[in-house]
């Protein structure tokens, strides 16, 4: 499963069915597996998933006002995707990083310390990265 | 400041030291018994935070009658905190392949596994090249040992031991019952040796320097050093490694900001020290003959006066309420219901006093809980509600 989430970045119900018939198990119990963990999606997300952490250290330093910073720049609400299907946005637990709080991951991308700036710094260069518009 | 003479700063863990060849290839020329003897003097305790006695855990796998048998590296360190392992496993990635590699000749095991939190995948390259250079080492020596390296996939539950196997299986990451323990019947039902990262790096230093250097830091019952995660309102946060045993007070006197109102030790699932009782409380295993002493995974997390306590309880809630499994009920509604339940006492929707029922909840969560996860809500809830209960009401 983890396969199919780094190709495909998430686990669609077509797959998931596929995966339960080759190893001859029900496919209630893939689905049970795959929700069971935060990270295999099984809902269509974005190219590139943010996942900000909200545990209590990077909360006490600045955890909300990074998030805004991100909710503006890209017009999302928290779990939303963007329209162009780039960035999807989501909030998880204890990311390890207290001491350089707050943190957060881009698919497997660490940044830590951030700030609303620092943030916005990081976004624009997903955006570029891609030929994706930039403000 | 005064006073912080008697933290005793140590430096074994990330000492650099390019001699992984040679202790490994010293250490399993002696008799496995010898290795288990020699652990067991040290008094090394499990450093996940449970504390369970290593030497024992080694032997009981070594004794149990099996074809096969694997170590498994606990590196799913997900409380809320904690960021030592990943330091561990970035740094000196040698002492933790050596020491599960030992525990393989002790064991009978010659598969080994890391189980790597999904949040730190960006170590796995870096962590492959280690392995590669490693086995390749042991190929040279005609010593047989695999290792391998699987991926979480961001689940708090799976850092409990039998929630890890129930996940490396591919399975939904629940504990099993116990017993029978790991030591019986682990991973794919074969006995397991499943340690700390932490403390496989202990072992590393204990084989290298002797049982007795080891003894000889720390206090009674709680031996040797500890890796601590410092983070919050702190001017220096950071990874340290200081003997077990030392005084709260201590600690704050180095760690920390001058307006220190309460430290959580040992993470969400550990106990909050408010200031007035940062003199009784020592950080170790329990056992100690006077005041409070403290287990701790590491975590070490400090909050000064302008941080509301009540807003503290309402993100470890949160946080339980989402990573508890729901397998068993205790847990599953339990954290939903004190979540739920310190929301109306602020609101006023429910009188002070519900505050006590909810602590008899904890209390039967204790006991009536599955796993560590469940029993644990207790300890940072009632901690936090005894000695900051008008923070909660108003």
């Amino acid at each position: 499963m983890q396969g199919v989430v780094e190709r495909e970045s998430f686990l669609s119900e077509h797959s998931m069915v596929e995966i339960a018939r080759e190893i001859e198990i029900p496919a209630a119990d893939v689905y049970g597996t795959a929700t069971f963990y935060s990270f295999l999606e099984t809902k269509p997300t974005g190219k590139f998933i943010i996942r900000v952490c909200k545990t209590i250290t990077c909360a006490m330093k600045g955890k909300t006002q990074v998030l805004f910073a991100i909710q503006d720049m890209l017009k999302i609400k928290m779990g939303d995707t963007t329209p162009d299907k780039r960035f999807t946005l989501l909030e998880t637990n204890c990311l390890g990083w207290c001491h350089k709080a707050p943190a957060m991951l881009v698919n497997d991308d660490v940044y830590t310390e951030l700030t609303p700036e620092k943030v916005r710094d990081i976004l624009t260069k997903y955006m570029d990265k891609n030929g994706n518009f930039h403000n | 400041m005064a006073n912080s003479h008697q933290l005793k700063r140590v430096d074994f863990i990330f000492r650099n030291e390019n001699d992984w060849e040679k202790i490994l290839s010293n250490t399993i020329k002696k008799k496995p018994e010898e290795l288990v003897n020699e652990l067991m003097s040290s008094e090394l305790k499990g450093r996940g935070g449970a504390g369970f006695p290593t030497g024992l855990k080694w032997k009981f796998t070594a004794e149990a009658k099996s074809e096969k048998k694997y170590v498994i590296c606990n590196a799913d360190e997900g409380e809320p905190g904690t960021f030592k392992d990943r330091e561990i496993l970035s740094r000196v990635p040698y002492k933790v392949l050596t020491a599960m590699a030992v525990c393989g000749y002790v064991t009978g095991a010659n598969e080994g596994f890391i189980y790597l939190r999904g949040e730190y995948k960006f170590l796995q390259p870096e962590l492959k090249k280690a392995i590669d250079e490693f086995e390749y080492y042991c190929n040279e020596i005609e010593f047989d040992f695999k290792i391998s390296v699987f991926m979480g996939s961001g689940a708090y539950i799976c850092g409990e031991e039998t929630a890890l196997m129930e996940s490396m299986e591919g399975k939904r990451g629940e504990p099993r019952n116990k017993p029978p323990f790991p030591s019986e019947s682990g991973y794919l039902g074969k006995p397991t040796v499943i340690n700390n990262v932490e403390t496989l790096v202990h072992t590393f230093t204990i084989f290298k320097y002797g049982a007795k250097k080891f003894y000889d830091l720390g206090v009674q019952y709680s031996r040797g050093t500890k890796l601590f995660s410092v983070s919050g309102d702190t001017p220096k946060p950071g990874i340290y490694e200081l003997e077990l045993g030392m005084s709260l007070q201590d600690f704050v006197y180095e760690f920390g900001d001058g307006d220190t109102k309460s430290v959580q030790v040992g993470g969400a699932s550990g106990f909050l020290v408010p200031r007035k009782k940062f003199k009784d409380a020592a950080i170790g295993f329990k056992g100690k003959l006077r005041g409070i002493s403290l287990p701790t995974g590491g975590s070490m997390m400090l909050f000064n006066s302008s941080r509301s306590m009540f807003n503290v309880l309402d993100n470890y809630l949160e946080f339980f309420r989402e990573e508890s499994c729901g397998q068993c009920t205790p847990c599953r509604v339990g954290c939903q219901q004190l979540l739920l339940g310190i929301k109306a006492v602020k609101r006023g929707d429910k009188p002070a006093a519900y505050l006590d029922k909810l602590i008899r909840l904890t209390e039967t969560m204790q006991y009536t809980a599955k796993c560590g996860l469940g029993q644990s809500v207790a300890n940072s809830f009632s901690s936090i509600v005894e000695n900051f209960r008008e923070e909660m009401i108003y």
